[in-house]
């Protein structure tokens, strides 16, 4: 195995573009280093991004914000404008792993990593968030629900890295949350969650709405029947219970060690409708 | 808390005692090098030229090993030994043998992760590598986990050929262990009932995950001389078994049990020690073996998983009239017998006119169990508090009234035979009862479980030796690891008896060539039975020093007394004198005879039953089925807590073991017999945001076999919480619990089934 | 495959080594610089006992390759104490008796240390949910808690 940690992103794209065998680019390493020491890979290249500018900056951009991707999950936290505008996304991203795992890992390493279960990526699929990319046939930008396509597998092509995501402006009166179901308090993998991100009138009517799913499905769900069962509500009773149903229903999930078809389904459903309550009322709404 | 006892004759006498040192609170021996990184545990040893050794093992469940080709590893580089079961010497008892074979396979492995060949090389890389080039041919077999079905006649055998003594007819080859235990006519006692409860309830296996992965280094000359170093609950028990597993004599080889980073059972057998011994002794060179975390839930013991049919009949004022209870345990692939300690304990809480319990274990392709806190105690008393409490909400009584009712007391005959002496159920009981625990009102979607537990404490092999130095200090000399902070037990005992201030004392655990035989560090006995040796062995200097200040004085040794760390004279007829101190005598002991010290060896017994009382109140959310604990309030008789911090941390400890136990942690099997959670990750033990605070409260209800009164107290405490929580989750979420974890998607299961 | 160099600071001392790619920085620590008081429970983050701060930001060792430590500065539990004086939170996890077997201690020293120089005053969930990646099989986290919340106070009043 060769460690490199390039300063330029060329540098970077050379190396991997070139590597015969398998490479590794490494973020914050949380996956990676589990993944060489129980030897499920075993990569000729691993490629340090943490040192190429930018990489470690979050930036306001359009009323929105560039996230680079070595920026950690506890520099996201510390960040208050960014929290303020996407809760939910930092929520998401601060619910992997523990305090250590805070300090290095990231959002595009979770996005890349491909799981099923990965916490921040229905968040940042509810947010309409956009990766930039980098490769070899130069840059291009793809929405964060276009990366994983199955477990453990992106559309990224060899050589491709992604430098930042960015999570978009929106409107007033807009909220979102991320809840995900864990046997324990923390420290564990998602058997179900939800990431919902609406936007609210002057009435508490609700004008849009993202609802996602993680780990009921090998990729994450965005489900349309839950997002429009609450536009054009208040949220009331009646609404969350056929968001609730829409979740439920648009679940495909696997039987394993971590949780039954069947609870998955449930709680999917149910996550939805508290993430649905806490994204209104970060929105203003009250109930 | 510790609340004293002041009723009753042993406890009175006891209490007349006015202690100095013990039942004070300072800070542990240990304690600065464990909080500036200094204390060496098992994996922080190193010996110059040294190897590393990694083990391959079985990918199998079940298979016969029809060949072993070691030639590729030996041919790389940097590769310097290679051991298989052909490297060990046959033993001639069973049960070593046993522990042999699950050391290194031989001719079949039993479980995934069953270790099968050793390589020791000059680096961890290249003995992994090497392992790569072993070539094993198996021949599967088919396997199986389950306990139940491994009772099965379809079901495959593990041991073919293998005779297991006082096995009832119509049980299958894998039924290893058959025991009964109990007294008075069941028939009669059921007549008696207002009501009978029948349930059945299955447990999941659990591993102690103590947080250090098993370690050791091992060095072996040609002389044929050898030391190992290693976490261990027990350096004689890893001598002997090293020792004989390698063709050599327990003089020559030479034990020290690093600092350990927990054990709770699991560190009183060998896994790596007789390997990287063998490997020393081929190689020349010293050879380190430490585990990886997965190898440490693969093939480490984990306990057993139970399976369990319980029947009570109570009648309508909550009189326990029978109890029955047919007990099936597997503890992998070897035979033990835990299940006999759970059928001892399952009613062991209880003054029963007829009581009866049966216990089976069953042998299936698992790693072989190893000892976990008050082992078999846990599961068994879990069904039957379970079954208590439904009774009580069926009649509408008083969970704790009934368990008043019914508890065992002195004169009680016991479940399990002997007829109790001082013991403090119903103390404990009648403590939990007064408590503003009891009596906290509960919100929405809440329950409250009560259970007692109940283990029996062991005594055991001990020496103790203790030197006076001449500045009058003095060294305590044991030989059990300090798992918990025995060491300031241990100390503060030695202090009290000579009567000198804490920081003269020092207490060291020494090696196996450095201090008599000592049982392993377990069954709760170590301030029992290490204290009890210590209290005796400072008697002896005591009895010395006052010789000694006889001596001095011209007068007779019968006429001197011990009186707070200092020899005076018996009286005014002895003569007239000041009282000579310890620090005079040890500083003039040269002149009067030479060093002065004091030891004592025992085969100890009268370790002292131990009960304790768990209260907890739970909160379910009934559309996850997630558990939370709202609080948790342990109760415990301790005889006398002799450093009552420590005594805290293992009713404390034990609790979250049992919580952990009740709600999530459970080694999971796929259908093809290997283990899917060998890791931290999916095998979730308890994090501190998934807990309150853990109230403590100590009850003193002196052990008449202590001189100063002490119970062990380490292994109760995981008793109770098993039934506890589940009866708290039994009552929040509305439905009776009968399956071990009561993980959420079994919860929600349960409360949507109960529609 | 050669051997990579790194320079770095360790506890305030410069220190160089040799390490080959795939080795972690725990396994430098506790095999070529002779640091043993990080532990290794895992290796894959599940326990914390690995903590360290890596240019002052908790991470657990096992998931940093030593060769990203170029550079950087790394604090271990030998670091925390001044000389002969133990720091704050040492003092309150042994008078609190915090710890039984000591394995887990050098992780939550870390661990907590970091927490108080962010947050002052935390309240009592606070410290349970930034310690819940110190994974502590013997003490039930009661004492440990405890302690961590006496040293802060004891740390604000100083
Ligand atoms: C103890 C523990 C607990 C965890 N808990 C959770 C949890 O609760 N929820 C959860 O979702 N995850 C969890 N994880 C997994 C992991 O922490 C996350 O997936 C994390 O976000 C990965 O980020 P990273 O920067 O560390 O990724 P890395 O390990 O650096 O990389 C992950 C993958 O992405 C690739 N990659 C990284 N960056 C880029 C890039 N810029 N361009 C292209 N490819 C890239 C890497 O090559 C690798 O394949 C946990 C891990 C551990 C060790
Ligand atoms: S060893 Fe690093 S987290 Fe366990
Ligand atoms: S004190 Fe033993 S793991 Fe924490």
């Amino acid at each position: 195995m060769r460690f490199e940690s390039p300063d330029t992103i060329e540098q970077a794209i050379g190396l991997l573009n070139t590597c015969e065998g398998t490479s590794r680019v490494l973020a914050g390493g949380t996956d990676v280093l589990v993944q060489l020491r129980l030897a499920l890979v075993e990569p000729e290249l691993i490629v340090d991004i943490k040192h190429i500018a930018g990489m470690r900056d979050i930036t306001a951009e359009d009323g929105g914000f560039r996230i680079g991707a070595a920026v950690s999950g506890a520099e996201m936290g510390e960040h208050a404008d960014l929290v303020a505008l996407w809760p939910g996304v930092v929520e998401a991203m601060e619910l992997i792993g523990s305090t250590q795992v805070q300090g290095r890992a990231t959002l595009a390493g979770n996005l890349c990593n491909a799981s099923p279960a990965a916490d921040s990526v229905p968040a940042m699929v509810a947010a309409n968030a956009v990766a930039t990319i980098v490769g070899p046939n130069g840059t291009r930008e793809c929405p964060v629900a276009d990366i994983p396509v199955s477990p453990s597998k992106t559309s990224l092509t060899k050589g491709e890295v992604i430098t930042s995501i960015y999570l978009p402006a929106r409107p007033d009166n807009s909220g979102d949350a991320y809840l995900r179901f864990i046997p324990r308090t923390e420290m564990d993998i998602a058997v179900s969650s939800a990431g919902v991100s609406l936007t609210i009138n002057c009435d508490g009517v609700v004008t849009q709405a993202r609802v996602s799913l993680g780990a009921v499905a090998p990729t994450v769900l965005v489900v349309e029947d839950a997002s429009s069962a609450i536009i054009g509500t208040k949220l009331e009773d009646a609404a969350i219970a056929t968001l609730q149903a829409a979740c439920s229903a648009a679940c495909n999930p696997i039987d394993d060690k971590r949780g039954t078809v069947e609870f998955r389904t449930k709680t999917a459903g149910v996550m939805a409708k508290r993430a649905a309550l806490i994204a209104y009322s970060r929105a203003g709404g009250s109930k | 808390m510790v609340t004293e006892y002041k009723e009753g004759s042993v406890g009175a006498e006891f209490n007349k005692r006015e202690f100095k040192v013990v039942g004070t609170r300072p800070p542990r021996p240990d304690g600065v090098d464990k909080v500036t990184g200094r204390a060496l545990f098992g994996a922080d040893f190193t010996a110059p030229g040294m190897l590393h050794a990694t083990v391959l093992r079985s990918p199998h469940a079940h298979a016969r090993i029809v060949s072993i080709d070691t030639s590729g590893a030996l041919a790389m580089d940097g590769v310097k030994a290679v051991v298989t079961s052909e490297d060990f010497v046959k033993q001639t008892s069973s049960g070593n043998q046993d522990t042999l074979d699950n050391c290194m396979a031989r001719g079949k492995v039993f479980y995934d992760g069953h270790a099968i060949v050793a390589v020791a090389a000059t680096s961890v890389k290249i003995a992994n590598a090497a392992l790569k080039l072993i070539k094993v041919e198996y021949e599967i077999l088919p396997h199986e986990t389950d306990v139940d079905a491994a009772m099965l006649d379809s079901a495959p055998v593990l041991h073919e050929g293998r005779k297991f003594r006082n096995i009832p007819e119509g049980n299958n080859a894998n039924v290893s262990g058959y025991w009964e235990f109990g007294h008075g006519d069941m028939d009669e006692g059921f007549a008696k009932a207002d009501i009978v409860i029948e349930r059945s309830f299955k447990t999941a296996a659990t591993h102690q995950g103590y947080i250090e992965p098993h370690a050791t280094l091992a060095t072996m000359g040609p002389d044929g001389r050898g030391e190992i170093w290693v976490c261990t609950q027990g350096q004689f028990m890893v001598r002997d078994l090293a020792a004989a597993f390698v063709g050599i004599e327990a003089s020559q080889l030479r034990v020290t049990a690093s600092e350990i980073g927990g054990g709770f059972g699991g560190k009183t057998t060998v896994y790596l020690e007789p390997v990287a011994l063998a490997l020393a002794k081929k190689s020349g060179r010293p050879v380190k073996m430490v585990m990886t975390r997965e190898e440490v839930f693969r093939a480490s013991g984990p306990t057993t998983s139970s399976s369990t049919d319980v029947k009570i009949g109570m009648t309508k004022d909550g009189r326990i009239t029978a109890g029955q209870a047919k007990l099936r345990y597997q503890g992998g692939a070897f035979p033990n017998i835990t299940a006999m300690l759970g059928a001892m304990t399952a009613f062991a809480s209880y003054d029963l006119e007829a009581v009866q319990t049966q216990a089976w274990n069953v042998l299936t392709n698992r790693p072989k169990q190893a000892a976990y806190r008050a082992p078999g105690a846990p599961m068994a008393i879990y069904t039957v508090e379970s079954v208590v409490d439904e009774l009580c909400q069926k009649l509408g009584l008083d969970p704790l009234e009934v368990r008043l009712l019914n508890a065992a007391k002195k004169g009680t005959l016991s479940s399990y035979g002997p007829t109790f002496d001082e013991i403090g159920l119903v103390a404990t009981l009648e403590a939990a009862k007064a408590h503003p625990h009891y009596a906290a009102p509960l919100g929405p979607n809440q329950g409250r479980g009560v259970s007692c537990g109940f283990w029996f404490n062991f005594a055991g092999n001990t020496s103790v030796s203790m030197n006076i130095n001449e500045d009058g200090t003095v060294a305590v000399i044991e030989g059990n690891p300090d798992i918990g902070g025995s060491r300031a037990s241990i100390s503060m005992m030695a202090a009290e008896e000579l009567g000198i201030p804490l920081e003269k004392v020092r207490t060291i655990v020494a090696d196996t060539n450095a201090i008599g035989f000592n049982d392993v560090t377990d069954g709760s006995r170590v301030t029992f039975a290490v204290g009890l040796a210590t209290i005796k062995a400072a008697r002896a200097a005591i009895q010395n020093m006052c010789g000694r200040a006889a001596q001095i004085w011209g007068i007779d040794a019968d006429a001197v007394d011990w009186v707070d760390g200092a020899a005076v004279p018996t009286g005014h007829n002895a003569g007239d004198f000041p009282p000579m101190s310890l620090a005079k005598i040890a500083a003039d002991s040269a002149k009067t005879g030479g060093p002065i010290a004091g030891h004592f060896e025992v085969n100890a017994d009268g370790a002292g039953v131990s009960f304790g009382v768990h209260l907890v109140d739970v909160e379910v959310d009934p559309e996850t089925g997630f558990t939370e604990i709202k609080r948790y309030t342990v109760f415990q008789d301790a005889g006398k807590a002799i450093h009552p911090d420590y005594v805290e941390g293992q009713m404390q400890g034990g609790a979250v073991q049992g919580i952990g136990w009740a709600l999530n942690e459970e080694y999971i099997y796929g259908e093809d017999g290997k283990l899917q959670n060998a890791g931290f990750l999916d095998y979730r033990i308890p994090v501190a945001s998934d807990l309150p605070m853990i109230d403590a409260v100590i009850l003193e209800i002196p052990n008449p076999g202590h001189p100063y009164g002490v119970r062990g107290v380490g292994e109760t405490g995981i008793v109770p919480p098993l039934a506890a929580v589940a009866n708290g989750v039994s009552h929040a979420a509305g439905v009776r619990m009968t399956e071990l974890p009561m993980s959420p998607p079994r919860i929600l299961a349960a409360i949507d089934g109960a529609k | 495959m050669s051997k990579i160099h790194v320079s770095t600071s360790i506890n305030g001392d410069a220190v160089e080594y040799l390490c080959e790619p795939e080795e972690t920085l725990l396994d430098v620590l506790r095999n070529r610089v002779g640091l043993t008081g990080a532990k290794e429970g895992c290796g894959s983050g599940d326990c914390g006992a690995c903590s360290v701060a890596l240019d002052g930001r908790l991470v657990c060792s096992c998931l940093v390759l030593a060769a990203e430590a170029e550079g950087k500065t790394v604090s271990t539990v030998e670091g925390i104490a001044e000389g002969e004086n133990l720091h704050v939170l040492q003092q309150k996890l042994l008078d609190h008796a915090a710890l039984q077997c000591g394995i887990c201690t050098p992780g939550i020293l870390i661990a907590s240390k970091a927490l108080l120089e962010k947050n002052p005053d935390p309240t009592e969930t606070e410290v349970r949910y930034w310690l819940a990646g110190n994974l502590c099989r013997c003490t039930g986290y009661d004492k440990i808690i405890r302690a961590v919340m006496d040293a802060a106070a004891e740390m604000r009043g100083a």
